[in-house]
């Protein structure tokens, strides 16, 4: 994508610390990157390189201790509709509301749209991901893939300027897992929004993303920007990159401090 | 040995079938049997139990036959049915039921103004958290006589101590239950842009329902207990008390069977209550929800 016009969400310097009971933790350390309309923005790490944390402070639940993040020019300080969260946790939907419900009502109570024009979008949203069947079902009744649909569904229907994903397939199991990136692949063919979506898995980020942000860990620092492969691209070409950036993430800073 | 079990194994076909379309299926079910369909039912089961303890009581009342320790089950649903009929049980349940009805949702009330401050304001968790373990080990019928001087000998010495009972069970209940709150929720509450009322109302009232429910069931069990042990105690002016004024006055007229009327009267409340009105909310709420099972 050229780097045309100003960046719809740009990260300065973020530095990130949260307070655990004995001590103070340095999540993130000055870490840059702009996400352009209609990326798929995907911050790869291992455990610790408050990735999430990261994701966390884009959605305004904590700010950051130097640096800034800027949406759309606006600085973030708490958080908003205007940037949905899909979480990790299957317990993300409202266990009192249906699915339709739950869909409808982040519209209704953030003031996007009236009653009956937020039915009809919710409709559609759910459509999309495939659960017309199940609209008057209530989240226990239904299987962990399905409720990370209801919540990715949620998340369209609010049309946000940046829908934050935070592991959202990695509590599926493995199969279940491999369809949901499919179908978060069409759904992006299909509208087209922008997301960040935080992974520990080399193959899921190269598959989902367009573009990959490393970070090492403890604390996180960007260690590469790169450019991720179409779908559609050879094995071969595929398992290069995985090598190339598993190198990057576990071998070379070891290697390069131990050289120096 | 295990290198034996290896060898033993002889090679083995692969299988592969198609499935049989569902639709072809048609519905796979065994019904049960009617007993174990009757047996299902929780309100038979509890009323068989119902049963078994009332011949349990007969039998033991006919057994020691003296009226004046313990009536017989018959003559205290004798007893009851006459006070039924005269309209006297009727009206002292009125009576207390009004008075219980008043202190219960003004008790609930304070216990939910208090938990919203303690949930969004820290002085308010410390004002919550302070009270509640000051005045609940406070048994509410040692402040009758303080509530006495204060609101007079009537309705509100009562309303009172049954505010007293209910609020801090309720508010003990309802905080723990906003603390328990999952994060996850918490964060999509914020994430839709909802603040303080109306993120309580939204999210933390329906995520916390199961422990609000059970600190109203306490609740509501607490105001009854203080309720009749505080018309024991006096008897409201003019002779129009509830149902503890009644078993009092039979007590003293030695007319026993009376006397089990009434605590008769406030068991049959207390179960309509719980296993009516309680389980119509639980099931329409938390269970429909899977918040429980």
């Amino acid at each position: 994508m050229a780097d045309v016009g100003a960046p719809l969400l740009d990260v300065r310097g973020v530095t990130l610390q949260y307070k655990t009971p004995d001590r103070l933790v340095t999540a993130t350390y000055r870490v840059d990157f702009q996400v352009f309309t209609g990326d798929r923005f995907v911050l790869l790490g291992p455990s610790g390189c408050g990735k999430s944390t990261l994701l966390k402070a884009i959605g305004g639940y904590l700010n950051p201790i130097e640096g800034e993040i800027r949406l759309k020019g606006a600085a973030v300080h708490k958080p908003g509709p205007d940037r949905m969260m899909v979480f990790q946790e299957f317990d993300q939907l409202l266990p009192w509301r249906t699915v339709f419900e739950n869909v409808t009502f982040p519209l209704i109570a953030s003031r996007r749209l009236p009653a009956r024009d937020a039915e009809a979008r919710a409709h559609a949203s759910i459509e999309k991901v495939g659960l017309r069947d199940f609209s008057g079902s209530y989240p226990h009744m239904l299987s962990g893939g399905m409720k990370q649909r209801v919540a990715i569904a949620r998340a369209m229907a609010m049309e946000p300027d940046v829908l934050l994903m935070d592991e959202p397939f990695a509590a599926l199991d493995a199969l279940t897992r491999r369809r949901m990136q499919d179908e978060l692949l069409t759904l992006w063919a299909d509208t087209n929004f922008t997301v960040v979506f935080v992974t520990h898995s080399i193959a899921e980020a190269i598959k989902i993303g367009s573009r990959i942000l490393l970070l090492t860990p403890h604390p996180g620092q960007v260690r590469a920007e790169l450019n991720s492969l179409p779908p559609g691209t050879d094995a071969a070409t595929l398992a290069t990159l995985e090598r190339r950036i598993h190198a990057m993430l576990f071998a070379e800073p070891s290697d390069q401090a131990a050289a120096a | 040995m295990s290198a034996d079990a290896r060898v033993a194994l002889a090679p083995r076909p692969e299988v592969v079938r198609e499935p049989v379309a569902a639709a072809a299926l048609g519905v796979v079910e065994k019904p049960l049997s009617a007993w174990e369909r009757v047996a299902n039912i929780a309100a038979l089961r509890k009323l068989a139990l119902l049963v078994a303890l009332a011949l349990v009581w007969e039998a033991y009342a006919r057994w020691l036959n003296n009226p004046l320790l313990l009536p017989t089950f018959s003559a205290t649903l004798d007893a009851f049915a006459g006070g039924f009929a005269s309209g006297e049980l009727l009206r002292k349940a009125a009576t207390s039921l009004r008075v219980l009805l008043i202190g219960y949702t003004l008790g609930i009330v304070c216990a939910g103004v208090l938990t919203v401050l303690a949930i969004l304001t820290r002085v308010g968790t410390d004002l919550l958290e302070l009270l509640t373990s000051m005045f609940n080990p406070l048994p509410a019928i040692a402040l009758l006589p303080l509530a006495l001087i204060w609101f007079g000998l009537g309705y509100g010495s009562i309303v009172f101590v049954i505010i007293h009972s209910v609020l801090w069970a309720v508010a003990l209940n309802t905080h723990a239950g906003f603390l328990s709150v999952s994060p996850t929720l918490r964060m999509v509450g914020r994430n839709y842009g909802l603040t303080g009322l109306r993120y309580v109302a939204s999210i933390l009232i329906p995520a916390a329902f199961p422990s609000i429910l059970t600190g109203l069931k306490i609740g509501w069990a607490f105001a009854w207990r203080t309720l009749i042990a505080a018309e024991l105690v006096f008897g409201v002016s003019s002779g129009s008390g509830g149902l503890g004024w009644y078993i009092y006055e039979n007590k003293n007229q030695l007319d026993i069977p009376n006397v089990f009327a009434g605590l008769f009267t406030v068991i049959v409340i207390g179960l309509v209550v719980e296993n009516l009105i309680f389980r119509f909310v639980e099931k329409r709420t938390v269970r429909k929800w899977g918040m429980q099972s």
